[in-house]
């Protein structure tokens, strides 16, 4: 690998994509249809906004077809110090996305000495979607929603998209995957606005687990195994993860709780 | 007809390093320091906002004296390099080494080829979390390339800062004591160079991916006591 030096005129600036594809590393759009072929799909994610930023969440499971491909994907991100990226869609596209999301923020921030404002990161994402819309037609889609604490205005902000790269800013929240109707009808009913961070990761998790009883490609909890959703907050800290031991206690007083009342999820 | 007059090679090469020499040692100087709590590195540059020592990678740091626009383009090259890189391979695969050669071979062709060399000197470090693995490569305008160990001055009168620096240099430096030797040394036994007068960054050791931190501003000024 040599030094990428440019001219003036051909200079690709802090962009990294520009760059990738000067190196040649884009890979080519896939001409077959994605339903000639079992590829892994990933599910539910969910973004909720509350006093201290915004809570992300997802579900751990990625299916090809009728099958559970894999148990144990992650599809909630940090994007850089401030945001967070959690995507559902295609998975092995979706995961490259984010790969590439993640460089291009680091990238700009190292190249200008100073990062990219939250509006700039968000429009940057739906630019990378709309660029997968070749993709996308082929059944490639991917549809990531993003979340991040915007240090100018000090509050938390959340970013839907859809395939064409529309980019659209949530006030509440935002649900993503096969299990989003689900998803977003238990949130809606347990939203509050301004609420603490504690009481909306306690309502992500109440979300993934209905949506997981409803919809056969989100997972629920794997008391078995010990796999449990991906959840973060991001706030003025950054983006924090919530460690998997404080997701399980939670999932543990929700099932507790669901006993109680004799099982009310009929 | 005309014929070109003859150099001789001795002469053009001498004359050409001159000339970077000059443009050089007209900056400002900065040095780097390999202590307990990472790497040290500490600039005179009395602007905020044109920098002359940033992030390379998690563990790779950048550094230049000269021509700002000339080790700026190399800063950048180099970003693009180890993103790239990074992209490619993993993050574990980039290394301090392989940037500083590539840097040589640029400065080297630039030197011997170009109409005119550069005349920067740059300075390329990685910090390991064993201090006794940490890295400094000193790229010269000609593309000759030093491994320093412990500390190194880059910059216009390197040498007589190096021996001030020599004097009292401790591996095992807390930053803050570092930071004063640093900015002393630099100074000379006439002036002293305030917070304002100095860029500080750290390549902090025991830490998470990104090791590169700025030191500014309150912080700075605390440490310099």
């Amino acid at each position: 690998m040599t030094l990428p030096l440019f001219e003036a005129g051909g200079d690709p600036g802090p962009n990294f994509a520009e760059l990738v594809r000067s190196a040649g590393l884009v890979p080519p759009v896939p001409d077959v249809p994605a339903a000639d072929m079992a590829i892994s799909h990933a599910t539910t994610v969910v973004a909720i906004r509350c006093h201290q930023g915004v809570v992300m969440a997802g579900d751990r499971r990625a299916t090809a077809g009728h099958l559970i491909s894999h148990r144990t994907i992650e599809k909630v991100f940090p994007a850089d110090h401030y945001s967070g990226v959690a995507i559902a869609g295609a998975a092995g596209p979706a995961m490259e996305m984010v790969r590439l999301f993640q460089l291009q923020l680091e990238h700009y921030e190292k190249v200008e000495g100073k990062a990219l404002s939250l509006d700039g990161k968000a429009n940057q994402l739906g630019m990378m979607v709309r660029n997968n819309l070749p993709a996308a037609m082929q059944g490639f889609a991917v549809v990531p929603l993003f979340a991040g604490y915007d240090t100018n205005r000090e509050v938390g902000r959340l970013f839907q998209y859809d395939v064409t790269g529309g980019r659209y800013e949530e006030r509440e929240f935002a649900v993503g995957g096969s299990g989003s109707l689900h998803a977003g009808t238990v949130i809606k009913l347990g939203y509050r606005p301004d609420a603490d961070a504690d009481e909306m990761i306690d309502l992500a998790v109440s979300a993934l687990f209905r949506t997981a009883e409803e919809d056969s490609a989100t997972g629920g909890p794997d008391l078995v195994r010990g796999i449990y959703p991906v959840v973060a907050v991001i706030g003025a800290e950054g983006f924090q993860r919530v460690a998997d031991e404080e997701v399980e206690t939670r999932f543990r007083d929700l099932l507790a709780s669901l006993e109680n009342q004799g099982g009310d999820s009929q | 007809m005309t014929m070109p007059f003859y150099v001789a090679p001795e002469q053009l090469m001498k004359d050409r390093a001159d000339f970077a020499r000059k443009g050089i040692a007209r900056g400002r100087a900065l040095t780097a320091l390999s202590v307990r709590d990472g790497i040290l590195i500490c600039a005179e540059n009395r602007s905020n906002t044109l920098r002359k020592v940033s992030e390379i990678y998690d563990r790779i740091a950048f550094a230049g004296v000269g021509r700002y626009n000339e080790f700026d383009q190399l800063r950048i090259a180099g970003v693009r390099h180890a993103d790239l890189k990074g992209y490619t391979y993993s993050r574990e695969d980039v290394d301090a080494r392989s940037l500083a050669n590539q840097y040589a071979q640029v400065l080297g062709q630039t030197f011997t080829h170009e109409m005119k060399p550069m005349e920067v000197e740059i300075l390329v470090t990685e910090v390991t979390i064993d201090p006794s693995g940490d890295q400094m490569f000193h790229v010269l305008y000609d593309g000759t390339v030093n491994d320093e160990s412990g500390f190194t001055v880059l910059g216009g009168e390197a040498d007589s800062i190096a021996e001030r620096l020599g004097e009292t240099y401790d591996r095992d430096w807390p930053v803050g004591d570092a930071v004063q030797a640093a900015a002393a040394a630099l100074a000379g036994e006439e002036r002293t160079l305030e917070a304002d007068d100095l860029e500080v960054a750290i390549l902090v050791r025991e830490t998470g991916r990104r090791a590169f931190q700025r030191i500014e501003g309150d912080e700075l000024a605390g440490l310099l006591g």
